[in-house]
């Protein structure tokens, strides 16, 4: 099975070689390295610019002004903070300009802890992102979806963010890809760029089948009737295993892998709230003003007479960095054990 | 080159025109008919040439312009009627730049390459060399033209257009632009700034460079003129500073009024003209008082245009696709 960042990397040689792509640029994004994360190895239309991130944003933003599908790469989402304005920019050309220039663009991004990567290197960006209207906000936790999704984010007509989880960059999928071989050994073979004598390797690309996710649209992960756990990225997988372990303990819990938040599923979300009673959001975000903290508005005004507790938001503490002793890093942001712990606890607690 | 005494004579006309349209939007923003007001009176005698020498149209084989909010007279020598103006000022839903949700100024034509303006004094020297390049990559015929004001070439982004208007072998198709008028609302620039030739930044990155009174609109044609054939030809940026006036201050919030002790370019050219005998006081006279009636007349047309509906606020957020 492919991992995210081979996921990416054959959604992107799509993009350039079916979907109008021309231009896949970042930091390290071209030859020889093709990414940091190697995300963009391979490609043809990838090419590396000057260390310069507003730079960056607003070549994509002039490239789509001019009609082109540009994807660009801000090389960690701790570095896209001082493009915040131009972010805001490329949120707002279309309303602004009453709908004369729609920016059809791509901004991929890794984001959250899992790295040991300390104060710059562990930032989560999805909170602030959903800040700026105009963008929409994926944030896909396994390949499948990450292919999916990229596909549909290139084919979009607006600016899309498409961050994913720097933690679960190379964790194989559990599902496969549609047309993906089924050897993983094999698609590392073909699509893995060797360490040594790069310049006259080129890649084997699998023929993939038509594979699509809908921005805005949820995926049910697990049925279950009593507690509803909201979450993606990084936490994700966590939440599932630890639903997986409580369900031998007799509890029956719905995991929602979110995997869009702007737009979100909403009917999904309420249909599952109505249904259990109860809510666990659980992200790595910082916690205050955190996008968990919409959802549970949200929630409350569309589920509250449905609610059997409180809801609950499970999430990073409020701190300036991530500290990287890995005591300080566990402890900062939700680890597989307080994600149970909170599973059970609403579980448990008494309607 | 060689400009005729008819080329003369229409420079002359737009630059009137657009500080006649000035003017009446600097009423309005004191009046009932309008809230704030930003624009570029003193800048006529660089910005209509400019304007008269662009490509223009739709596409990559035109000249995208990345223009910033003191581009009034541009857009008229491009052939923008004065109402549309009036209409943004008005924030009437007729306002073709924005339908009523920007300020004046703030110009946005498709089917022209005039890209959003925006508030933000420096993100067009950073956007821009992606349509330059988008130019280059296809190896249109269009070129792209970045302006902006003295004061927003500190920020980073204007060192950035340097930077990626000159990588290697990737050198773009684009016209850098400072109009500078010393000022940055009410800071001076040198009061600020350590260097006093902002162009010659340009030469460190190996991009041409010149300088030009922008308030004598003969040597801002011709110095446009071979700027542009230069970056038309050879497909490589230039950079080029215009020294202007700033004849009504920063905007509405330092008043709107005229300041004394700067060089009024249409004062300077009108008297040129007269000596020359190519226009005499009297045709300078109503040729004002004609484009005064124009801009009174649409201001009462525009007053009688409805505002935005309050409900389409949630229009245009984003391109649908169904």
């Amino acid at each position: 099975m492919a991992s995210i960042a081979q996921a990416i990397r054959m959604a992107l040689h799509k993009a350039e070689t079916q979907l109008g792509v021309e231009d896949i640029f970042g930091e390290d994004v071209g030859p020889p390295l093709g990414g940091v994360f190697t995300c963009t190895q391979g490609l043809t239309k990838s090419w590396n610019t000057p260390l310069d991130e507003r730079g960056i944003i607003g070549m994509a933003i002039g490239l789509a002004m001019a009609g082109q599908k540009p994807v660009a790469e801000i090389q960690f989402c701790d570095y896209i903070f001082n493009t915040i304005d131009l972010l805001k920019l490329a949120g707002n050309t279309c309303w602004s300009s009453h709908g004369q220039f729609p920016l059809q663009m791509v901004i991929m991004s890794p984001v959250g802890t899992g790295i040991h990567g300390s104060i710059y290197h562990s930032h989560s960006f999805e909170s602030m992102a959903t800040h700026i209207p105009g963008l929409k906000v994926v944030l896909p936790s396994n390949p499948l979806d990450t292919y999916g999704l990229l596909i549909s984010a290139v084919k979009d007509p607006n600016p899309v963010l498409f961050l994913y989880p720097k933690a679960l960059i190379r964790v194989q999928g559990s599902e496969k890809i549609p047309g993906e071989p089924l050897d993983p050994k094999e698609l590392s073979s073909r699509i893995d760029a060797p360490i040594e004598n790069r310049k006259s390797w080129s890649p084997d690309w699998p023929m993939l089948e038509e594979h699509e996710v809908e921005i805005g649209k949820a995926s049910l992960l697990r049925k279950g009737s009593s507690l509803t756990v909201i979450s993606y990225a990084r936490t994700l997988p966590l939440c599932v295993q630890a639903a997986d372990q409580l369900k031998t303990q007799g509890h029956s819990i719905e995991v929602i892998d979110l995997r869009t938040l702007i737009p979100w599923d909403e009917s999904l979300v309420y249909k599952s709230v109505q249904k259990t009673g109860r809510v666990l959001i659980v992200n790595e975000d910082t916690e205050v003003t955190n996008f968990g903290e919409h959802l549970l508005r949200k929630i409350n005004e569309h589920c509250f007479y449905f609610l059997q507790t409180p809801p609950k938001l499970l999430a990073g503490v409020n701190t300036p960095g991530i500290g990287l002793a890995w005591t300080l890093e566990q402890s900062q942001v939700p680890q597989l054990q307080s994600i149970q712990e909170h599973m059970k606890n609403l579980c448990e607690l008494s309607a | 080159m060689g400009l005729t005494k008819i080329d003369l004579e229409k420079i002359y006309r737009l630059m009137i025109k657009a500080r006649v349209l000035e003017t009446r939007l600097i009423k309005m923003s004191k009046s009932d008919d309008g809230y704030f007001w930003i624009g570029g009176p003193g800048e006529e005698a660089f910005n209509v040439p400019l304007g008269l020498l662009i490509q223009k149209g739709e596409g990559l084989d035109y000249d995208y312009c990345h223009f910033h909010y003191r581009a009034s007279a541009c857009l008229l020598a491009m052939g923008s009627p004065m109402i549309d103006s009036i209409r943004q000022m008005a924030n009437r839903s007729s306002d073709p730049f924005s339908g009523g949700r920007n300020f004046v100024s703030h110009y946005a034509i498709k089917e022209w390459n005039i890209m959003p303006v925006t508030s933000p004094i420096e993100v067009q020297y950073v956007m821009a060399p992606g349509t330059a390049w988008a130019q280059k990559k296809h190896n249109a015929n269009g070129i792209t033209i970045v302006t902006g004001g003295d004061a927003g070439t500190a920020e980073g982004d204007f060192a950035s257009c340097l930077q990626w208007s000159s990588r290697p072998n990737m050198e773009l198709p684009i016209l850098i632009i400072v109009t500078n008028n010393h000022y940055g609302i009410s800071t001076p620039f040198d009061q600020v700034h350590g260097d006093s030739v902002i162009a010659k930044r340009a030469e460190s990155f190996g991009i041409k460079w010149s300088t030009v009174n922008g308030n004598d609109p003969i040597a801002s044609y011709k110095k446009l003129e071979e700027a542009m054939n230069y970056v038309r030809s050879e497909k490589k940026p230039f950079c080029l500073e215009a020294y202007v006036s700033r004849l009504h201050g920063h905007s509405s919030s330092s008043g709107g009024n005229r300041v004394e002790n700067e060089i009024d370019c249409i004062e300077e050219f009108e008297g040129i003209l007269i000596k020359e005998q190519i226009l005499s006081e009297k045709d300078c006279v109503e040729l004002k008082e004609t484009y005064e009636k124009e801009a009174l007349d649409a201001l009462k047309q525009v007053r009688e245009e409805p505002f935005p509906l309050a409900d389409t606020v949630f229009q245009h957020i984003y391109k649908e696709t169904k």
